[in-house]
């Protein structure tokens, strides 16, 4: 898929990747059709409040520590501002770094949108460089700026020419894409068409792309110990370490969805090798993409001594577990690529998958071939269990979790799981990324399910005690039952 | 004209679904895009009966914004009628469904006799801020869905409309302690948000006896909407109540305006103020003998905390006012009965109240202002980095609150103060000198 980085704007993921938010299938219907290129979005007639790819790029872009973010929309659409400050700002204080990224908006109101708002952003642009002397300043759009036809790149190339700094557009308005993950598209888009410049040198260095990097102090010292150094982004990243990632010796990720722009970006412009294989979770995730990583960096025989030294530690403590969670029922709700790789990991943990629900899913990635773990998982899952594409449509997941009464629900994005509890089902908020990264991780994953699997008293005091809002009749309907062409 | 948003302090008129959501039984329906109730619902307590998972939204995409998505609302409407269980329904119309001219007004009025109250409010978010869209979903209640009620007052019963629900962190126990404290004198409030409330006292609305704000101005236009539908006659009184000082004087205000007994305020008062000068008294070797508690404080906050701690600090406490700031863009039309609010102090103290936006500018003046020692700082996640870079005691009690946990606490009334001054003096008591 060719990149096109002198353009400010980008090609959403559903004409780039074939992405989907509707889809009622199987596991091996969804890895051949994916095969074929014959998969196709269904419309809903009743849909539930979801995420936007604005929100999503918001979240992203603000990782970095030393820019401003100035969000040309309405006050409400800048709402997570504080929250998001905080939360960097308590990423940061973890390792002692400061984070000096700020947040504002442009606040549009009524006349803004019958005149224009180009003046007032271009004072906030200088403004906002004027008390901040930020890094880089990174315009986002907004559904208003989008549907008045607020021209923002004008304004941008204005002001960057008055500033020492780049002053980059986030193309991200909310109804541009049905997947709020075009929003990472949208970030990886601006960095690297205005922040990574061509490699100086080779690093002796891997990019690895995550969202908190919480388990960074042990894959930094896995890393080392096949003697390359890790840079995580873009979590407490600055600008200046940013524009290097392009002498990287590779780049991999924690995440499929996360990283297929970047990754297969900086291979197109730059040449940096992309690890693409499936992803790090659980022990078969892992060894495949450490065996991978040592191919492409020339280090296999110490990735290979690696895996020997924590196989010995863990594989043991793992088949323990494995008796333990035996025959458990699963219902999974997680983004595109988690939700299949954590379903692998449920697998190899000896439990039954009984249902996957994405929250959206790409036919390929940007290399142009089909997601590998949904095409792995096809492949080694014993049973052909079902799959929907739902962009976190509640109310399909509450029929599904009803219809098939699994012993645990894994949810990852807030705002499912605690529905999951309220119907009754033990469920887990896997929002850290790292949550079954690696062999340790995925023991205490294992362990983290047996604790919550035998500890209900949080479900079953709140089930008892309260109404669900959804009616009978829609439980007695098909889970799809809400797709255009069934009614 | 767009203006610069630093440190933002309101959210937009779509936050009314956050109003809507705080009334027992109400449905929020959103004709808006995907991530706006997402965006909107960041803070803690969203997950009630309807969380915002549950709302349905007709998620606008590109295809709605340039053909109208006005089919699209009418098959969410008919859909969340069968899929979710409500007592009423709430339209919302968000600023992609406003701006390309659906109708939602009229989608709506087709479903007047689906046998459930389906009504429609703006939640335009360039039109104004969540206060506004607060106003607008009562406006649209009384308007839309009481029209029909014929009033039939009942002595004693008092509406209240204070706090901005979920938006305040402590709406709700702001709410209860209020309905408290009418109950001491022998008022039965009529609330409609939070627990057991709901749909049903929304049917009581008509049947006020008198309609009570307690706030600097927001619940004006409800009152004055009530007066005009119902005839029903409102005080308004400006100041959240915080403390013995204020509440006495609240509670003597009401009980005129509802020409209760005299003697029997009273009485209520000197008891209420007898328990609370106990617990002053006691504490009184902290609140005078310490080394480090400020001199003088300042509030940036919403007017309501903004003109309730100033008052409490100044007329119970004895603090000394720096400069306050009122963050929520109060309208131009309540700006000066608002700031003679803050002359009305004891000993002819008066406070310096600006209205400001821009929190960069409130933190400026902070740094400039002098303290006499340690400032004494109230305001919300946002003063967090000054607080810190000026060695303030810090407190942050209202949106953005990241760091805080409030559940149903409040500090009004009697208690409140109390309570005030346990977060307060727990802050001042993590340093010796």
């Amino acid at each position: 898929m060719p990149f096109d980085f002198t353009s400010t704007t980008f090609g959403i993921r559903e004409e780039r990747l074939g992405s989907l938010v509707g889809y009622v299938g199987s596991i091996r219907d969804l890895a051949e059709q994916s095969c074929r290129g014959s998969l196709k979005d269904r419309g809903r007639c009743f849909s539930q409040s979801s995420s936007c790819d604005a929100g999503c790029a918001m979240g992203y872009i603000t990782h970095i520590r030393d820019v401003a973010m100035i969000n040309h929309a309405p006050s409400g659409c800048t709402a997570p501002a504080s929250a998001i400050v905080t939360m960097q700002t308590q990423l940061a204080d973890k390792r002692s770094l400061p984070y000096n990224t700020v947040v504002l908006g442009t606040d549009l109101n009524e006349s803004d949108t019958i005149f224009g708002a180009a003046a007032g952003l271009k004072q906030t642009i200088l403004e906002t460089w004027e008390r901040y002397k930020p890094s880089a300043i990174f315009v986002t759009t907004s559904c208003v700026s989008g549907i008045i036809g607020e021209d923002v790149d004008a304004v941008i190339s204005e002001a960057a020419e008055m500033l020492p700094v780049p002053v980059v557009p986030i193309h991200c308005e909310g109804f541009k894409s049905k997947v709020w993950a075009t929003g990472f598209d949208a970030c990886d888009h601006a960095i690297l068409s205005a922040i990574v410049k061509p490699p100086q040198k080779k690093g002796n260095f891997v990019n690895f792309k995550n969202f908190n990097e919480s388990a960074r102090a042990d894959i930094v010292e896995m890393f080392e110990s096949i003697g390359v150094k890790t840079f995580f982004l873009y979590s407490n990243t600055t600008i200046e370490e940013i524009s290097h990632i392009s002498e990287a010796l590779a780049t991999v990720s924690i995440c499929g969805t996360l990283c297929s722009y970047l990754g297969n970006g900086l291979l197109e412009k730059h040449g940096v090798p992309y690890i693409n294989t499936i992803n790090p979770l659980g022990v078969v995730g892992f060894e495949a993409w450490f065996r991978e990583v040592g191919r492409v960096i020339g280090k296999e025989a110490e990735a290979e001594a690696y895996i020997e030294r924590e196989r010995a530690i863990y594989i043991p403590k793992l088949e323990q577990v494995r008796e333990k969670l035996k025959g458990r029922r699963v219902v999974l709700g997680m983004g595109s690529s988690f939700a299949f790789q954590i379903a692998r990991v449920v697998q190899e943990l000896g439990m039954e998958v009984a249902y996957v629900t994405s929250w959206h899913y790409d036919s390929r990635y940007d290399d142009g071939n089909p997601p590998p773990h949904v095409q792995h998982l096809a492949a080694s899952s014993p049973v052909d269990f079902p799959v929907n594409i739902a962009d976190q449509q509640n109310f399909e997941l509450m029929n599904i979790l009803n219809t098939y009464k699994p012993d645990l629900y894994l949810g990852r994005h807030g705002g499912t799981s605690i529905w999951a509890i309220k119907q009754g089902v033990p469920a887990i908020f896997m929002a850290d990324e790292y949550m079954a990264f690696g062999y340790k991780r995925t023991l205490s994953f294992a362990y983290t399910i047996l604790d919550r699997i035998t500890n209900r008293s949080f479900e079953k005091n709140l089930t008892a005690r309260i109404k669900l809002p959804y009616t009978g009749w829609w439980y007695a309907q098909d889970s799809g039952g809400m797709y255009e062409e069934a009614r | 004209m767009a203006k610069t948003l630093d440190q933002v302090r309101y959210k937009c008129a779509l936050g009314g679904i956050q109003t809507v959501q705080s009334i027992e039984g109400a449905l929020p329906i959103l004709h808006a895009g995907p991530g706006c109730s997402d965006k909107l619902s960041t803070g803690y307590g969203t997950s009630g009966h309807f969380a915002p998972r549950i709302f349905p939204c007709s998620n606008l995409s590109e295809k709605e914004v340039v053909f109208g998505g006005e089919e699209r609302l009418k098959e969410l409407i008919e859909n969340s009628l069968r899929i979710i269980d409500a007592d009423l329904y709430v339209v919302l119309t968000g600023c992609s469904s406003e701006i390309v001219g659906d109708d939602a007004g009229e989608v709506t009025s087709r479903f007047r006799a689906s046998g459930k109250p389906v009504i429609q409010a703006s939640g335009a978010g360039f039109k104004g801020s969540n206060y506004m869209g607060y106003e607008w979903v009562l406006e649209s209640i009384i308007n839309q869905y009481l029209d029909e009620i014929e009033p039939a007052p009942e002595k004693g019963l008092v509406n209240v409309f204070a706090s901005l629900p979920q938006h305040d962190p402590y709406w709700h126990g702001n709410y209860d302690a209020l309905e408290t404290l009418l109950a001491k004198i022998g008022l039965k409030a009529n609330i409609i948000f939070g627990y057991g409330r709901g749909v049903k006292n929304v049917n009581r609305i008509p049947h006020a006896e008198f309609n009570l704000v307690v706030s600097p101005w927001l619940g004006m236009e409800t009152a004055k909407l009530l007066e005009e539908r119902f005839e029903t006659p409102y005080l308004h009184y400006p100041n959240l109540p915080i403390g013995a000082y204020e509440t006495s004087a609240f509670l003597r205000e009401v009980g005129n305006f509802a020409e209760l007994d005299t003697d029997k305020i009273n009485a209520v008062i000197e008891e209420n103020e007898r328990r609370y000068y106990y617990f002053i008294e006691r504490f009184a070797d902290l609140f005078l003998e310490n080394r480090i508690m400020s001199k003088r404080f300042t509030v940036a906050s919403e007017t309501q905390y903004t003109l309730g701690i100033t008052k409490f600090l100044v007329n119970d406490l004895g603090l000394f006012p720096q400069k306050q700031f009122a963050m929520e863009n109060v309208p131009g039309k309540y700006r000066s009965d608002v700031k003679s609010q803050f002359k009305e102090l004891r000993f002819g103290i008066e406070a310096d109240i600006s209205f400001e936006t821009d929190g960069y500018l409130v933190h400026e003046a902070i740094r400039r202002s002098d303290y006499l020692g340690y400032p004494l700082i109230i305001g919300s996640a946002w003063e967090k980095k000054i607080a810190k870079e000026t060695s303030a005691h810090f407190l942050p009690i209202s949106w953005p609150l990241n760091e805080r946990l409030i559940i149903n606490s409040s500090y009004v009334g009697y208690e409140g103060g109390l309570k005030l001054l346990e977060d307060i003096y727990s802050v001042v008591l993590t340093r010796f000198n």
